[in-house]
């Protein structure tokens, strides 16, 4: 074994000035080709009782026709269980390829009694990432690993303006726990601007009463020297935690606003303006969730909450094969096969 | 029973002035004197703008603004029932106002049988007023069955829940259901059309009876095309404020948005106004007549029919034979209740005499055993100490004082 480093040359690597132009600054263009020839996958899963506006919202954010609402057609097909219904799409721009996935939850919260209507929905986001895993720990695992984890749910809060209802509270929990949760007021336009702030404020308060964890995630070390950027960026992130929910109104269909068609909302007594920051807080959603925080989201997901489950199942599997090898099934152990067991 | 002889009714023009046209006035005037009473319920999930609306009817703040509570983790387990009365006053004519809240409905994870509590408040009252209408002096009789129920649909824009569809289909045999699409400003010109249609499919499909205006043949057309209006607006699509904004320099009720101000007054704008007209203006004798003599008579009905009632004392049968067979066969019943439970009676004390005969029988043998023991155990000394005597053992003088004693 060679002789233990000195410690003064491990810490602190010294900045050395370069005296020519060598070219490794072209490595995040190198990357950007192969991400762009590889694409990227995004999965969002929109959760809340039917007729919140979920798959207008969806299809208002991605500027397309992604899905159907999945009303009740008929009077007598009201379903009994929730539904998990996944659709996904390859949208493009500037060469940029998307594989958006959305994942809609109809029959969420429409019962007369609503018990365990989250299980399907905490089942589905456990099995995303036992699939996952199951890949990973494959011996012979295929070099990209189709990404199916939800990278966000977006929760659709009632335009009540009193407060949030049981289900919706104990929802949001179970889900925070497991997968990135950004609440969002539905159909914001039923309410007036006092009675926004004070809903906000509500549930604001609520949610920190109940100790539910919203994404973005406030990364709590504190003596961390911040550099500037590390600075800017944590403002950003308290910008949009003081906005959280974001009130928003979604639409399809275009308008007449001052000679331009934009998309809105026509009424007797005025026009919402989708794209207007005073009318809604749509613009800042769809820039929070694409323009600045859709590659923060999929990280998170993977490094955090992708990695809790991670590590619980191991530890569970551990548990499980040191029994003398009798293959007692611990949580979530009956998605793993066999291999899995005798490779962990 | 005779047959009722049909009178013909002769047509007669008056020669000169009677003054029964005056008719109307008497009864308004008592009827002013006495004032009025309406009693409304109001059903709907919390957050749908019930306490607004009902502000907003009649003009007054009759709920006051709901106070934001601090989160807590204690949550209300069941429906509650909360009423609010008020007299409010209107160009001389009173009027008691009843408006009843239903706090919690639907706003639990499980609402399965949310519908009950209500139900059995509002067949409550009908028992009540029962009650009264059966009891011997019927001077002061307090109506306070609900005259109407507004039915809160929120506005999802797609169809009825299956919550509303059973409460609905629970209540509308019982009550005046009045269904109302709440916060109606957060939907388009069409989507209010497309949501009436499908609402109304719905009630259809699942045979709910809700609340129709009747229909008058000798109205004058004004009120006929009135009330065709009214019934093509049902469910009202509505919005209610308590709160006044400015509009181009005047105050209205309204609601202000960046984009627009609604106004709750303009017909244009929302179904508020048809609401209130039918409501208060046009059809609240209606629903009462309704309450009255349909909604009551067949809850009266229905409850006769199961065989008296456990309330009251007195069972109103059909006819007084009957009642006497009925009385007579429970006094029969009485007597032979009575006569069983005096002969138990007897027999009870016959047992207890002898129980208690045999015991002192008992203890008398006792105590002569002991008594016989006794006199043997005084002889048997006497004798010991009558041979010990003539043995002529040395016996001290006590001894023979105390022989002396006993033979005395």
């Amino acid at each position: 074994m060679a002789s233990p480093v000195p410690p003064s040359a491990v810490d602190a690597p010294k900045k050395v000035t370069l005296t020519g132009y060598v070219g490794f600054d072209t490595i995040t263009q190198q990357i950007e080709r192969k991400l762009l020839k590889r694409g990227f996958a995004f999965n969002v899963m929109v959760v809340g009782r039917s007729g919140m506006g979920k798959s207008t919202l969806v299809n208002t954010l991605f500027a397309a026709h992604l899905k159907d609402s999945n009303a009740p057609k008929r009077a007598d097909t009201f379903r009994q269980t929730v539904d998990i219904q996944s659709i996904s799409h390859v949208i493009e721009e500037n060469g940029v390829k998307l594989k958006l996935t959305i994942t809609d939850t109809p029959g969420y919260g429409d019962q007369v009694n609503n018990d365990n209507c989250w299980d399907p929905i905490i089942k589905y986001i456990k099995e995303q990432y036992s699939a996952y895993l199951r890949k990973e720990l494959t011996p012979a695992r295929e070099k990209r690993i189709p990404d199916t984890r939800i990278h966000a749910v977006l929760f659709f809060i009632a335009p009540t303006g009193h407060a949030l209802t049981p289900l919706d509270i104990t929802v949001m929990k179970k889900i925070s726990e497991v997968a990135n949760v950004i609440p969002v007021i539905a159909k914001a336009d039923s309410l007036t601007m006092e009675e926004r702030t004070a809903f906000k404020r509500r549930i604001k308060e609520e949610i920190e009463f109940h100790g539910i964890r919203c994404y973005p995630y406030i990364d709590i070390e504190e003596d961390v020297i911040l550099s500037d950027t590390d600075r800017v960026e944590r403002q950003t992130v308290q910008m949009i935690r003081d906005m959280i929910p974001f009130a928003i109104v979604g639409s399809e269909r275009n308008v007449v606003i001052d000679g331009k068609a934009v998309r809105g909302r026509r009424t007797r007594w005025g026009i919402i303006d989708v794209e207007n920051e005073s009318h809604c807080e749509f613009v800042h959603l769809r820039n929070f969730l694409t323009r600045s925080h859709l590659q923060d989201m999929i990280e998170t997901t993977a490094s955090v909450h992708y990695e809790a489950f991670r590590t619980k199942q191991l530890v569970a599997l551990k548990e499980s094969t040191s029994q003398m090898g009798s293959y007692r099934s611990g949580p979530d152990t009956s998605s793993m096969t066999a291999s899995q067991v005798s490779a962990a | 029973m005779a047959d009722v002889v049909s009178i013909p009714i002769v047509k007669k023009k008056l020669a000169g002035y009677v003054g029964f046209h005056n008719l109307p006035n008497q009864v308004h005037r008592k009827s002013v004197k006495k004032g009025f009473q309406f009693t409304l319920m109001v059903v709907g999930e919390s957050g749908l703008g019930k306490s607004t609306l009902v502000n907003t009817l009649f003009n007054t703040s009759l709920y006051p603004n709901k106070e934001n509570k601090e989160p807590t983790h204690e949550s209300p387990k069941t429906v509650e029932i909360q009423t609010i009365s008020a007299d409010i006053e209107e160009n001389g004519v009173k009027l008691k106002l009843t408006v009843i809240d239903t706090p919690g409905f639907g706003d639990f994870v499980n609402n399965e049988e949310s519908w009950r509590p209500i139900l059995e408040n509002i067949e409550a009252r009908y028992d009540a007023y029962l009650e009264q209408e059966n009891r011997v002096n019927r001077k002061r009789i307090v109506d306070t069955r609900v005259h109407a129920c507004l039915y809160f649909i929120a506005p999802t824009g797609h169809s009825l829940k299956p919550l509303d569809i059973e409460f609905m289909k629970q209540l509308a045999g019982r009550v005046n259901l009045i269904p109302v699409i709440a916060k109606s400003d957060t939907l388009t010109e069409d989507e209010i059309k497309a949501f009436k249609a499908r609402i109304l499919e719905d009630i259809a499909y699942n045979k709910i009876q809700i609340y129709q205006p009747p229909m008058y043949d000798n109205d004058d057309p004004e009120t006929v095309q009135e009330n065709k209006d009214i019934i093509s607006r049902i469910p009202f699509a509505i919005v209610g404020s308590d709160k006044e904004v400015d509009v181009g320099g005047k105050k209205v009720r309204g609601r202000k948005y960046p984009w627009g101000v609604i106004e709750v007054d303009n017909e244009d704008h929302c179904d508020f106004v048809k609401l209130r007209q039918m409501l208060v203006r046009t059809h609240m004798e209606e629903l009462k007549e309704y309450t009255n003599e349909v909604l009551y008579e067949s809850y009266r009905i229905s409850k006769l029919a199961r065989g008296g009632y456990e309330v009251s004392s007195d069972g109103s049968a059909l006819n007084p034979l009957s009642k006497f067979e009925e009385e007579k066969l429970a006094h029969e019943q009485k007597m032979a209740k009575m006569e069983a439970e005096m002969k138990a009676v007897f027999q009870q004390k016959v047992a207890e005499k002898e129980a208690k005969l045999k015991q002192s029988e008992e203890e008398l043998y006792a105590r002569h055993r002991e008594m016989k023991e006794q006199l043997e155990k005084q002889r048997l000394e006497l004798e010991e100490k009558k041979r010990r005597l003539e043995s002529g053992r040395p016996g001290t003088p006590e001894k023979g004082k105390k022989n002396k004693g006993l033979f005395k």
